[in-house]
């Protein structure tokens, strides 16, 4: 065992709650104040990201000064523990040259925030590798993407909204980053939903575009049922466990430490982590919830650019790396070798894939790409390659940003605000050589072109799974990997090379038929008003003919573009640098259980008493045996293949081939150069039926809108309607009536018969008595005297003769 | 017996008075027909007392005179108010309370 | 018991202020109407005064204990004492009851209902005050029920006078359904006072010899209960007449209803049902949860098939009482924790969306969603706002409504006192689906009232002068006005304080509902 290391901490990484926060005050003012600032509030954005970014810088060098000085502490620096118990045909990978085996003791600090059942529960911060990955990417693609957006939507009716909107959606993002629990993680979740709504229907004047954030917001809820369904199955499953060790079942610490520990039920695990995989393939537009996502292009390209490739829709891959320990003993990824992430993500990996050959909306085929590239972050997270995961999301955010701000930077200066690659682009890489220049590098990066970034994260997904034992899904993603080369060919074709068409050609076409007949398109103001037409003319000219875009388009395109290679570096075993494992990589290494006191200072304030800390420990086998008793697990440890060119290959060698055939095929189709499978669609009828299936999106959309949306919106609501209006108020209304016409009964027979019969008969029978007896009121005072004493005589007569 | 003469000069009294209250026509003579009829009723009240050796009787023939002025007085003052208005005081002639 | 005495004056002094403001109003003539205006206004402001004075004295530290307690004979003849009380759980209902007052208070100073006579409005709406506060704080059944049907009458009239072109039905129903379910329920306090012995109403007594009655008698005592309370919350399938009521009914009291009414069955629940009877709770339990879970799927579905703005809300409230009755029927902490946070939260959200109706409803003269379009063009405030009240409505966390529906679901995976876990965890299931259709029913209604662009039938007048004379075209359409300000924005502030900080409500309910549950637990075997 190894001896107590001491992990060094620091004021960034103890205050890394700010960095959410600020953007979140950021919000508040822009909305207040926003309109009445010089810039319409762009600057408070930008302002709070590039806090935010400095404070992210700051927790990250204190983090990786922290994991030094784990390592240091624990002996084990450079020697390199081995890693057991592969289970593939590969022999034994082990880590050359890695850093220590410590576990490295998250930064947790919470607050109270809500109590019920006598439990107190926090809001705070879990700051480990991942999150600092995380906040730093977030919120450097943050800045980069709202300097992008002061030109991109400049002049446009709600700048400010954009602006805010965009800062809320950064915060919701930090907070579900460094969240502390679940509920926080939830918080983030669903402020990211919100302003995913409020950007895709930034130009709610179309209906197409509120469709689409409906569409969005909607399809991404359906997935959210999983999120609180699983939350709660996980917290009563974790929560006993976790109050013995000081926490509650929202902490996702004890959420970890419980799934390892081995006392976890399988099926509650089991279905925790299916629902909660439900919430990720919503969020992360996984099969079959991924329709959302294409036509989430809706929104302005900043949005697609930020959303939907690098930040919100990578929240639910996110999701599952956090909460690993879960999903990895849930699905049992270490012990079998197909799984529900893994077969999600390689569908979807293919058959976004495939349709992405058929769009012509370039941000369409960029959509898909990202899709099919969230599929190969499950897949290597439903193969036990975490890592490569996790590094694929860092790498894929800076080259997908890029592609999506070229595609923006394309409409803006080049192609007159159309996104048609058919009808507006072409031969543009002499007009935007910049642009076009980012683009090709980014292009590279995501077909994974040896020595980009993406090849040293996307290539070591398809590694680990072969090595892990996942074969069929090696194949899978060898076949995603040429047809991603592929599709990526054909739309660099198409925007770059060949024939300048349509707008690209200087062709300025009537705006309002482009409205109309581009359903998707992304103008920067649908509104056909006096606004529409002012910015169109004012800062670049567009009657000039596609031109290369201003310094705030293309100073971020090239930063994105320069990391879109560099990032890669930081975990290239082709060179072997692995800081990125070191530094992000959770341990799993078991840590010893020290009772609650903790003398790390930050945890007296809090609401809640942290785990244990972390004290040392190097078991053999979290994930593979239970802990021992008195210890803990906070990670599965996780296999590593090693890299080799000659394992490279088979992927190279794949990418290459797609390339080459798709440009052939470029060049035959849209290039006017003859082979034999132009015009293949129109001559083979499987061909035609395939290319049916997949411009219809396999139909998916209509299942969705047509059959599900369609009969609960109509059949069944009214149905249900129905039922209350006829049936519920009809048995009220009923009784009503019936209580109505019981009582019309009782009056005409009963009350009006009986009993005020018998009241009038009283009436008649003393009216007539009276008439009998009128005679003897004579009114004569004699008479009367006479019947008086008459009647006192008569009564004397009867006392005596009765003798009472 | 003694006693029974009273009674006898009360049923006299009495029958005197009946008699006067149902054959006369004249209203004075009908109330002081009521008068004899409610002085034999003393008589008897008195008669009653005196053999009883009690002195409620005596408290009602008091109570029964005061009543017996106060009706005269009344009476008296309606016989004037209705002579004043029809200038007779035939009773047969008065038939407006009938029924 | 323990109880605390000192500031006893404050809840007798706050449940009856609103009642000197009716007395100086007999006394204004009716014509006068700025004056009843005034004299609204200050009264509910004073009342909300003392309302705040005791939320300041209240001792959050024990806030399990009833506090202010006073407890002095009042009809000695039944054993029915004047005995008042407020802990964690009537606080936060009570003085919301005051500032919903108040706030609807204001927003009749220039929303007046059509129908004109503020004087009888404003004196009725007072009344209405002193019944709702008087429910939260009655530790006595008769005192509860007395309070309990002073409520009645003032909203009987309020929609039957003030109400739109049904209104005699929606208020004939809604006054003949709730005194069905009050006699009902009134034949229950009686049969449970008898069972206990005939010796008081007060809620301390009750809830302790009531414990002790028999299995079988709870269970039919508590049907009762059930049914009087179930129809006011409403719940599936006792929930018809609110629909009628709330679109009928004027602005405020649609606001009023929905935001302290219908609290008044879940409150009576919570607060008598539920610690009275502990065994007939727990046998009733499933049916409550099972019904609530229906309601909050089918109050959506109605949501779905709505062509009217007002009513679409009207339903949500079926399904949003839903997730409330379904953390009521955990009978666990979580869950009744939950359910009045719910009440809360709903009260304002579902109160802030009916006065959202209330004036579109005064600047189109329709609420007919097809024909609504673009109101963020023609009203950007207002349509921002509604966005706002819709998105927590639906639950979006950070937001108030989120900490009464997630904790309510959550609840359900795990309920108390060995119910039946397999029907509960489907239930929660099928309430997170609730959480989805209240998504798109919302959603759905923002998107064909907000988006888009104005329907040319109301565009484009209310800039030109020439067309202000036509008062149905437009003529009337402008953004918020700063007496809707000052009414709303209390609303959208405590929406999101709630949200943000939910330990705010549930500090205070928690300790009361814990204790609560253990009462109920010692009282089942």
């Amino acid at each position: 065992m190894m001896l107590a290391a001491s992990a060094s901490t620091g004021w960034f990484l103890e205050n890394a709650f700010l960095i959410p926060l600020i953007p979140a005050i950021g919000f508040a003012i822009i909305i207040g104040f926003g309109r009445r600032l010089p810039k319409g509030g762009s600057e408070v954005g930008i302002a709070s990201m590039a806090l935010s970014l400095a404070i992210a810088i700051g927790a990250t060098v204190q983090w990786i000064q922290r994991v030094g000085s784990v390592d240091e502490g624990s002996g084990e620096h450079a020697l390199g523990g081995v890693f057991g118990f592969a289970r593939s045909v590969f022999p034994t990978a082990t880590e050359g040259g890695h850093g220590g085996e410590a576990y490295v003791e998250p930064v947790i600090r919470s607050w109270t925030w809500w109590q019920s059942g006598g439990l107190e529960f926090g809001l705070g911060q879990h700051i480990d590798g991942l999150a600092v990955m995380l906040l730093l990417l977030v919120a450097f693609i943050s800045l980069l993407v709202q300097i992008f957006s002061t030109e991109y939507v400049a002049g446009d009716r709600r700048y400010t909204h954009f602006f805010a909107a965009l800062t809320l959606f950064s915060a919701g993002m930090l907070v579900m980053v460094l969240a502390e629990n679940m509920i926080q993680l939830i918080l983030g979740w669903e402020i990211m939903g919100l302003c995913s709504f409020m950007l895709i229907g930034h130009w709610w004047e179309e209906e197409a575009n509120s469709r689409a954030a409906l569409k969005a917001f909607f399809t991404v809820r359906v997935g959210d049922m999983g999120l609180l369904v699983g939350t709660a199955v996980i917290f009563f499953g974790a929560n006993q466990w976790a109050v013995e060790n000081g926490s509650n079942g929202f902490s996702i610490q004890a959420i970890s430490g419980w799934a390892m520990s081995g006392e976890a039920s399988t099926s509650v695990l089991f279905w925790g982590a299916v629902a909660l995989f439900i919430a990720c393939i919503g969020k992360s537009g996984q099969f079959p919830l991924h329709t959302w996502l294409p036509d989430a292009m809706a929104g302005p390209t900043p949005v697609s650019s930020l959303l939907h490739s690098s930040t919100m829709v990578v929240a639910g891959v996110f999701l599952v790396a956090r909460l690993y320990p879960v999903f990895y003993t849930g699905f049992d990824i270490g012990g079998t070798n197909v799984n529900l992430i893994a077969v999600i993500g390689a569908i979807t990996i293919v058959i976004a894939a495939a349709l992405a050959f058929v769009q012509n909306d370039i941000k369409k085929v960029l959509a898909y790409s990202t899709v099919s590239q969230l599929g190969y972050m499950m897949l290597g997270l439903g193969v036990g390659a975490w890592l490569p995961a996790v590094f694929h999301i860092f790498t894929h955010a800076f080259f997908k940003c890029c592609l999506f701000l070229a595609a923006g930077s394309i409409s803006h200066s080049g192609s007159h605000h159309s996104f048609d690659m058919k009808k507006d682009m072409g031969g543009l890489w002499r007009k935007m050589p910049i642009t076009a220049g980012s683009w090709m590098i980014s292009t590279a990066a995501l077909c994974g072109v040896p020595f980009f970034s993406g090849f040293f994260s996307k290539d070591e997904i398809i590694d680990n799974a072969h090595n892990n034992g996942y074969t069929f899904f090696y194949y899978v993603g060898l076949v995603g990997a040429a047809m991603t080369a592929a599709y990526m060919t054909r739309a660099t074709y198409l925007t770059f090379f060949g024939t300048a068409r349509g707008a690209a050609a200087g062709e300025h076409h009537d705006e309002h038929e482009a409205h109309d007949t581009a359903a998707h398109h992304d103008d920067h103001d649908a509104d056909h008003g006096a606004h529409g037409a002012d910015h169109h003319d004012d800062h670049h000219g567009a009657h000039a003919g596609p031109h290369e875009s201003p310094w705030r388009i293309t100073a971020p395109l090239v930063i994105l573009a320069a990391l879109a290679i560099g990032s890669g570096y930081l975990n290239a075993p082709a060179v072997g640098t692995h800081y990125f494992t070191d530094w992000v990589e959770p341990r799993g290494a078991a840590v010893e259980l020290d009772g609650y006191a903790s003398d790390e200072g930050h945890s007296e304030a809090l609401g809640l008493a942290a785990l244990p800390r972390a004290e040392e420990g190097y078991s053999e086998g979290c994930g593979y045996t239970d802990p021992s008793p008195g210890t803990v697990c906070y990670a599965p440890k996780l296999n590593h293949a090693e890299f080799s060119w000659g394992k490279a290959a088979p992927s190279i060698i794949l990418v290459a081939f797609g390339i080459g055939i798709s440009a052939w095929l470029s060049l035959g189709v849209f290039g006017g150069r003859r082979n034999p499978f132009v015009g293949l669609t129109r001559r083979f009828a499987p061909a035609r039926w395939i290319h049916t299936l997949l411009v219809r999106k396999y139909f998916l959309d209509d299942l969705y809108e047509r059959v599900i949306v369609r009969s609960v919106a109509h059949p069944i609501s009214k149905a249900a309607y129905w039922v209350n209006q006829n049936i519920l108020d009809g048995v009220v209304n009923g009784v009503g009536k019936s209580g109505r016409s019981a009582g019309d009964w009782v009056y005409r027979n009963v009350d009006q018969r009986v009993v005020d019969g018998a009241v009038k008969a009283s009436g008649v029978v003393a009216s007539e008595s009276g008439h009998a007896l009128q005679p003897i009121q004579s009114g004569r005072v004699n008479q009367y005297g006479a019947l008086l004493f008459g009647a006192a005589t008569v009564g004397a007569i009867l006392l005596i003769l009765l003798n009472i | 017996m003694y006693a029974a003469n009273f009674l006898l000069l009360g049923a006299v009294l009495f029958s005197i008075g009946v008699f006067g209250v149902i054959a006369r026509r004249n209203a004075v003579m009908v109330l002081m027909s009521i008068e004899l009829i409610l002085n034999a009723v003393n008589i008897n009240l008195i008669a009653f007392a005196l053999m009883n050796d009690s002195a409620e009787g005596h408290v009602f023939a008091l109570y029964v005179i005061a009543v017996a002025a106060a009706e005269v007085g009344v009476g008296l003052a309606m016989v004037l108010m209705i002579y004043r208005n029809r200038r007779s005081i035939a009773l047969d002639e008065l038939s407006e309370m009938r029924g | 018991m323990q109880t605390l005495t000192n500031d006893n004056w404050l809840l007798t002094v706050g449940t009856f202020l609103p009642l000197v403001g009716v007395a100086l109003m007999m006394f204004v003539p009716a014509s006068d109407e700025r004056a009843h205006k005034q004299i609204g206004i200050v009264t509910s402001a004073a009342t909300l005064a003392v309302g705040i004075w005791t939320l300041l004295r209240f001792d959050f530290d024990q806030s399990e204990k009833l506090q202010f307690f006073v407890d002095s004979e009042w009809i000695t003849v039944i054993h029915s004492n004047y005995t008042i009380g407020l802990d964690g759980i009537s606080l936060p209902l009570y003085v919301l009851s005051m500032a919903v007052t108040l706030l609807v208070m204001i927003y009749t100073w220039d929303n007046m209902p059509d129908a004109g006579n503020p004087k009888s409005f404003i004196m009725l709406m007072l009344v209405l005050q002193v019944g709702m506060a008087g429910s939260f704080i009655a530790q006595d059944l008769i005192l509860f029920f007395v309070f309990f049907e002073v409520v009645l009458l003032p909203m009987y009239f309020m929609i039957g006078v003030w109400g739109g072109e049904d209104r005699q039905y929606a208020s004939l129903k809604f006054f003949l359904y709730t005194m069905f379910g009050s006699a009902l329920m009134l034949v229950a306090f009686l049969a449970l006072f008898f069972q206990t012995g005939a010796e008081s109403f007060s809620f301390h007594h009750l809830a302790e010899a009531g414990a002790l009655i028999d299995r079988d008698v709870q269970v039919w005592i508590f049907a009762g209960m059930f049914i009087g309370f179930a129809v006011k919350v409403p719940m599936f399938p006792f929930h018809t007449w609110l629909p009628d009521a709330h679109t009928q009914a004027p602005t405020q009291g649609s606001v009023i209803l929905a935001a302290i009414l219908l609290k008044l069955g879940t409150y009576g629940f919570v607060r008598i049902a539920i610690p009275m009877l502990p065994q007939g709770a727990k046998a009733w339990a499933p049916v409550i949860g099972i019904l609530a879970v229906i309601g909050i799927i089918y109050g959506a579905l109605g949501c779905l098939a709505q062509t009217d703005m007002k009513r679409l809300i009207a339903f949500s409230s079926v399904a949003h009482m839903g997730f409330v009755m379904l953390g009521i029927s955990t009978l666990t902490e979580f869950g009744i924790n939950a359910a009045l946070f719910g009440m809360v939260a709903h009260g304002l959200i579902t109160g802030m969306l009916f006065f959202l109706a209330g004036s579109v409803k005064h600047r189109y003269h329709t609420l007919e969603i097809n024909r609504l379009s673009g109101m963020l063009i023609q009203m950007p405030r207002l349509g921002w706002i509604l966005g706002f009240a819709a998105m927590a409505s639906l639950g979006l966390p950070g937001l108030a409504g989120f900490w009464g529906e997630f904790p309510a679901i959550l609840s359900a995976y795990n309920p108390n006192f060995g119910l039946d876990v397999t029907l509960y965890r489907t239930l929660m299931v099928i309430a997170a689906l609730g959480t989805v259709l209240a998504a798109a029913y919302l959603l759905w209604l923002y998107q064909r009232t907000a988006f888009g662009r104005p329907n040319p039938e109301f565009a484009g007048t209310h800039s030109v002068g020439a067309a202000a004379a036509d008062d149905h075209h437009g003529a009337d359409i402008h953004d918020v006005t700063p007496i809707e300000w000052i009414a709303w924005t209390p609303f959208l502030i405590a929406i999101v304080v709630f949200g943000v900080y939910p330990q705010l409500m549930f500090g205070v309910m928690d300790p009361a509902v814990t204790a609560l549950v253990e009462r109920v637990g010692a009282g089942i075997p």
